[in-house]
């Protein structure tokens, strides 16, 4: 009787546990003609974009195909996707990271190739650079941006203080003081706290017009140019100079602080990326310019850097490869560069088609691209991939340098040692 | 008469299999799997090759983990002595004062100083970066209006600073827990054992330290033993506030955020599940090693002093 009774119990226990499990591999077969893709990315800032601009335009065209768009934070997006993937619950286009990152997903088998996704010829191999095999024969992501870095300022302060654009680091620096003489503005926007804004903002902004752009860049990679190169140690020289002219408790300013300390008009100048652009529009209640980054004495030539950001791939393990492909090559057309570009004034589409931006301050930084050289962040391509970390190493360092608690000099010397430990053509 | 049959228990069997096949699918088995893990090394053509120990030779020596283990574990070490110097005597005092026989409105206290640990983590992380942020927190104003504006620093941004001050922010939020439990201990016991006290002419304080103190001290060890397995998986404050940098210069790094950055990757690194899970590894051993020194020293200690 007694084991009767938990039979039937057992059994109870196993009826409700089956029941949790099996409908969950009942629900796919329910999908009717109507497909839903849904995309993952970290631009949770464009939610609005492209559910009120981008998609509604791609639906229109492809009334059948319904387009989710799904981001997650941006500092969680790496780690959450690739959990996703790994468990098999990753939406059917990915949005990429630039280099190692989508590189690695795409060798495991998480992203399809796309090399002959049509519409894939309207980029350029430099746009394609960032999303394409160590062999350069297979692309897996289609291009969509890039970003632009230089610093914004607050044109109403700048006419009510008598002050124009700086145009080499002597200037730059005597701008800064007078604003900080006169007072009423923190001359520069820019906080350590979340230590990427000194790198990024700062180091990797101000950076190749002392490294020459690409030229530097390359000989990092191959192996001639080290971090203790004067170009470099320059650069963090620079970069200390900066201390002074920032906002009082900058080591406890985050990167939300700097945004809003410029646009609630507090601040003259902001290190900037070009991505700030449309946000900035929004809140920032006075007129804004930009100029790009101030020439170091005795250099002529001007280069900035222009950083293949983002693209979109596709799940390789998608339930609707067909229309992801669809959903990829309409990305490719010029209606999309136009439509994107626009949308997102600061994010410069990457397809060798003409866009016209209507958006002033956006146009501002897309023009430095016909004056100066471009190149991208110098940390991105093959140099992270080691232990210590390139690019958490050059947050730490410039965070340090722009403190002043690390010395220009040993800071190149960290991070080059850093570099010398696992990467071999730096070894040397 | 037939001697009783002796039945298996199955009834005993099916009330913990729930519970048994739960823990060991989600707890028992995931550790075992990350231990071995970390016995793994990790090469190029992917499979596993077992390596014995020397990834933990490699956390503890290598130039590039042994900095970060060891630092980590330091600001570990200071972060639970921030939390047993502080969190627990104040608690201590405040469960002795809740205790007063004749205390107006004990249920507002007890609600109020429980509060903040029922707060996510997220939110006492923004409320106190935002009270401590030298833009725009009420902190530096107070200062100045008491004349103290000259000590304002901006603490959280401070390589010397910013790890007590974020121990210190987790002490406001977990002070409820030591409190509850020490007010607890103080409530179950017998008031004669007071009131005899006070008739033979006891101080209040000679009360607390002669007869209260010494009756909960087997509370004082539980409250040691669960701020140590606390303090060794903390992480969300840290990572809330800081990022998985734990910056400035990583003075804020503690095991549970290097544990993070090393086995899930920040950025540009990747993550390497081999080392993640030997960080993980050497938590589970430090948090073993405190829980043993309980059971069998302090716990036999105060079996034989008070019981």
């Amino acid at each position: 009787m007694t084991r009767a009774r938990s039979l039937l119990l057992l059994a109870a226990v196993i009826f409700l546990l089956g029941g949790t499990v099996i409908p969950i591999q009942l629900f796919p077969a329910q999908a009717a003609e109507q497909v839903t893709l849904t995309i993952e990315s970290w631009r949770n800032d464009d939610l609005s974009i492209w559910q009120d601009a981008i998609l509604p335009a791609f639906t229109k065209r492809y009334p059948n195909i319904k387009v989710v768009f799904a981001p997650t934070a941006p500092a969680e997006y790496n780690a959450a996707l690739n959990a996703k993937l790994t468990g098999a619950t990753a939406g059917d286009l990915i949005t990429c990271r630039p280099f190692d990152q989508s590189l690695g997903l795409y060798k495991q088998g998480f992203l399809a190739p796309l090399s002959d996704l049509p519409g894939m010829a309207n980029f350029s191999s430099v746009a394609k650079s960032a999303w394409i095999t160590d062999d350069g024969k297979t692309v897996f992501c289609v291009p969509m941006a890039s970003v632009i870095h230089g610093f914004i300022y607050n044109a109403d302060a700048f006419k009510q203080l008598g002050i124009t654009p700086p145009k080499t680091e002597a200037e730059f620096f005597q701008v800064l003081e007078k604003i900080k003489t006169d007072g009423r503005y923190v001359p520069l926007a820019m906080g350590i706290a979340d230590q990427w804004e000194a790198a990024t903002m700062g180091f990797q902004n101000i950076g190749p017009n002392y490294w020459k752009g690409e030229d530097g860049r390359q000989a990092l990679i191959t192996g001639k140019g080290k971090f203790t190169d004067p170009a470099y140690v320059a650069v963090f020289k620079s970069l200390a100079k900066w201390r002074p002219y920032l906002g009082s408790g900058f080591e406890a300013q985050k990167y939300p602080d700097s945004q809003n300390l410029f646009t609630l008009g507090k601040a003259a100048i902001y290190p900037a990326g070009s991505w700030e652009i449309s946000l900035f529009n929004q809140q920032a209640k006075f007129k804004m310019g930009a100029f790009p980054p101030p020439l170091p004495a005795g250099s002529s030539t001007c280069y900035i850097s222009d950083h293949t950001d983002i693209a979109t791939g596709m799940n390789s393990k998608t339930r609707h490869p067909a229309e992801a492909r669809t959903f990829l090559s309409w990305m490719a057309t010029p209606e999309f560069a136009t439509l994107y570009s626009n949308a997102l004034p600061g994010f410069f589409s990457l397809s060798n088609q003409k866009v016209t931006l209507k958006d002033p301050l956006a146009q501002t930084f897309l023009s430095w691209r016909g004056l100066c050289k471009s190149t991208i962040r110098n940390s991105y391509q093959i140099l992270s991939r080691g232990e210590p970390n390139l690019e958490n190493e050059l947050w730490r360092v410039s965070a340090g340098v722009v403190s002043g608690k690390l010395a220009p000099e040993e800071a190149a010397a960290q991070v080059q040692a850093g570099l010398n430990k696992w990467y071999k053509p730096q070894a040397k | 008469m037939t001697p009783r049959v002796r039945y298996f228990p199955t009834h005993i069997v099916v009330f913990i299999l729930p519970a048994a096949a739960l823990y060991t699918a989600f707890m028992v088995y995931p550790l075992f799997d990350s231990l071995r893990t970390s016995l793994q090394g990790a090469h190029e053509g992917g499979g596993a090759l077992f390596v014995g120990l020397s990834n933990y030779v490699r956390l503890v020596t290598d130039p590039v983990y042994a900095p970060r283990f060891w630092g980590a574990l330091q600001h570990n070490l200071t972060f639970f002595a921030i939390h047993m110097l502080v969190q627990n005597p104040v608690a201590l005092m405040l469960a002795a004062l809740l205790s007063a026989r004749d205390l107006a409105g004990r249920a507002l206290y007890r609600t109020v100083l429980f509060a903040p640990t029922v707060l996510s983590f997220v939110i006492v992380g923004f409320i106190w970066q935002l009270m401590l942020s030298p833009l725009w927190g009420v902190a530096g104003g107070v200062m100045r209006f008491v004349g103290l504006g000259a000590y304002f620093r901006p603490w959280l941004g401070l390589e010397g600073y910013a790890l007590v001050t974020l121990s210190l922010v987790s002490v406001w939020q977990f002070v409820g827990i030591p409190l509850m439990l020490f007010h607890v201990a103080l409530l179950g016991i017998p008031d004669e054992l007071r009131e005899a006290a006070h008739v033979d002419g006891a101080s209040g304080w000679r009360v607390f330290w002669g007869i209260e103190f010494p009756l909960i001290l087997p509370v004082v060890g539980l409250v040691a033993i669960l701020t140590y397995v606390g303090n060794f998986n903390a992480f969300d404050l840290i990572y809330t506030v800081k990022g998985a940098l734990a910056g400035p210069n990583f003075s804020t790094d503690i095991l549970g955020t290097f544990f993070y950055r090393t086995f899930f990757g920040f950025q540009l690194q990747m993550g390497n599940p081999v080392m993640g899970a030997t960080v993980a590894g050497a938590m589970f051993v430090l948090v073993l090693v405190g829980v043993l020194l309980y059971l069998f020293a302090w716990q036999r200690w105060v079996e034989a002093r008070v019981l």
